[in-house]
């Protein structure tokens, strides 16, 4: 049984001109201690599609899917009570602004003891002690004094790994990372997506890693998923993606990257399609705003 | 050789002063500490480095937006006297930058046309009609056309305002332009465009170009010089060729080991290492 299914996922919203699909007939499976990384550029609804999972989008977001399951549960038209129960604590994410998602009126100790109060219940004891654990997990010096720290007080490197620390407090079963490292240096970006890896081994989390960066799809992903203008491109393992991509629209993201240059000039993805915009799908394309 | 040199720093230093407070002792911050380099005409150097290492501050100096502490500053020979209320109107017109985000360096309220034509309006006595024609050619030369001369930035996808302030930069005919991150904000496929319209600009107008990333891929494709800056100072400074093969300081090989690898053998060998890990396990 995949830990998440998602069978079938749309994704709407209404504008002036009609309603939008952000993500058109997605279908998404992971397994159990797999790394899927799902690439896209932006507006290709890779986000929406797992914020969709997660339930935090607005209300004016339309949202169908033939099945969602977590572990066999659907979690489609679970109550509010039980998905506040499910998220962050059996489904975490980190998001891609790590010093715009923490609260900056608080400690970075008391919002990851918020967590273990009210998904794990500890005492104040207990809470402070695994809170100091998990700092010492993800690698930020001094943990104690680190605890009374705001999050303006710390790098941006440093809030990503509160984060993470917060994501996986109550030791989920699926990690969604949201473009973890686009806001950081290359060097922190290598220690993130390390500290990443390594947890997700050690704690055999299914993975799901959504970037726009081919280097970090190269260096994580088992499985990936391209996603373009909302519908799903490919699905292949991560060898094959890029030994052998049979979609076009794979192909030209391959051939874009400045290290695949052939002579002087880089293949832009138009250069595939012979002055015509689009790629062709595989099913039918309905309306979506250029 | 000396006068095929466009551009030269000596040993250019700026401090920011921060101002103390009650119980705070005044700090100086040695943003540049000492930077020296000579850049040959047409040619591009790439300056690479982390967040906070004074790459943007040195980028500010050569475009006159800051004053430097220290050092001289040449461009075409000449050198600058970059105390505010001395620079001259031609000197300002050798040299423009790109900035990295183009959401924020284009004012909503102004349409393109304006946007091109104010450059011109302000340094030099070009009449309306003119500064009009200008503009329509400068943006069918970034791949726009005339129909978009009365539209504003908003309606513009983020690699068409990238497009708009190279263009912007390019009105007054720079010899010296700066792009500070100009394709960080920017999708793969829409970086590629812009990359390959920054290749053929330079070639059209024979432009020198400062290259400011982070990016060694971008680095790699675009560069004939490469400068590694690390804590306000340049660490390594030589051809691509020599950084990419030999690379000599420890930042610079840190630097290099932290790029992720997209090609296909080192995929294979992480397959590998993990399958053998879960083997062991």
């Amino acid at each position: 049984m995949a830990l998440l299914q998602i069978d079938n996922l749309t994704v709407q919203f209404e504008t002036a001109t009609g309603w939008f699909k952000a993500v058109d007939g997605v279908s998404i499976s992971v397994e159990k201690a797999e790394v899927l990384a799902i690439v896209g550029e932006s507006g290709s609804g890779k986000s929406v599609a797992m914020l969709a999972v997660m339930g935090l989008l607005p209300w004016t977001a339309k949202i169908t899917a033939d099945r969602m399951l977590f572990e066999g549960r659907d979690i489609q038209n679970i109550s509010a009570t039980e998905r506040r129960a499910l998220i962050g604590k059996d489904i975490a994410m980190i998001f891609q602004e790590p010093v715009a998602s923490l609260n900056p009126c608080f400690t970075v100790g008391f919002q990851i003891e918020e967590v273990l109060r009210v998904h794990l219940r500890l005492d104040k004891k207990a809470r402070r002690a695994r809170a100091i654990d998990l700092f010492c997990q993800v690698g930020l010096p001094n943990p104690e004094e680190r605890l009374n720290s705001f999050p303006h007080q710390m790098s941006g490197g440093q809030c990503q790994r509160v984060m993470i620390a917060i994501a996986i407090a109550c030791s989920p079963k699926l990690l969604i990372a949201d473009e973890p490292t686009t806001a950081l240096d290359v060097t922190i970006q290598k220690q993130i997506l390390d500290l990443i890896m390594d947890l997700q081994a050690k704690n055999g989390m299914g993975l799901i890693m959504i970037t726009h960066d081919m280097g970090v799809v190269a260096e994580t992903a088992d499985r990936v998923v391209v996603q373009y203008k909302g519908k799903k491109m490919e699905e292949a393992d991560v060898l094959s993606l890029f030994e052998n991509p049979r979609s076009n629209y794979t192909k030209a993201l391959l051939a874009a990257l400045p290290e695949n240059a052939t002579g002087d000039r880089l293949t832009t993805v138009s250069d595939f399609f012979d002055g015509n915009p689009e790629p062709a799908p595989s099913a039918g394309t309905n309306g979506v705003n250029a | 050789m000396s006068d095929n040199t466009m551009l030269e720093v000596r040993d250019i230093r700026r401090d920011y002063e921060l101002p103390g407070g009650l119980f705070k002792p005044k700090k100086t911050v040695h943003a540049v500490k000492g930077v020296s380099f000579k850049l040959e005409r047409g040619k591009t150097l790439a300056i690479v480095g982390e967040s906070g290492c004074g790459k943007s501050t040195l980028a500010r100096m050569i475009t006159f937006i800051d004053e430097p502490t220290g050092g001289d500053l040449l461009i075409d020979g000449t050198k600058v006297d970059t105390r505010p209320g001395h620079l001259t109107k031609d000197m300002r017109q050798k040299v423009q930058i790109v900035f990295q985000n183009p959401y924020g360096s284009l004012n909503p309220r102004q349409k393109i046309g304006d946007v091109l034509g104010e450059p011109l309006a302000i340094n030099t006595d070009m009449p309306a009609s003119e500064r009009r024609e200008r503009a329509n050619q400068m943006l069918t030369k970034v791949g726009l056309g005339p129909e978009h001369y009365n539209r504003y930035p908003h309606m513009f996808s983020g690699g068409q305002r990238q497009r708009i302030a190279i263009a912007r930069a390019l009105m007054l005919n720079p010899k010296l332009l700066v792009l500070d991150e100009p394709v960080s904000a920017l999708d793969l496929s829409v970086q590629a465009q812009v990359l390959n319209l920054l290749a053929d600009l330079q070639d059209e107008f024979g432009l020198t170009y400062v290259f400011i990333s982070h990016d060694l891929s971008v680095v790699r494709y675009i560069a004939d010089e490469v400068m590694v800056m690390y804590f306000g100072e340049a660490v390594e400074h030589g051809t691509r060729e020599e950084v990419f093969s030999d690379p000599k300081h420890d930042y610079t090989r840190t630097l290099f080991a932290a790029t992720p690898r997209a090609d296909v053998e080192s995929i294979r060998a992480r397959i590998a290492s993990k399958k053998a890990a879960a083997a062991a396990a």
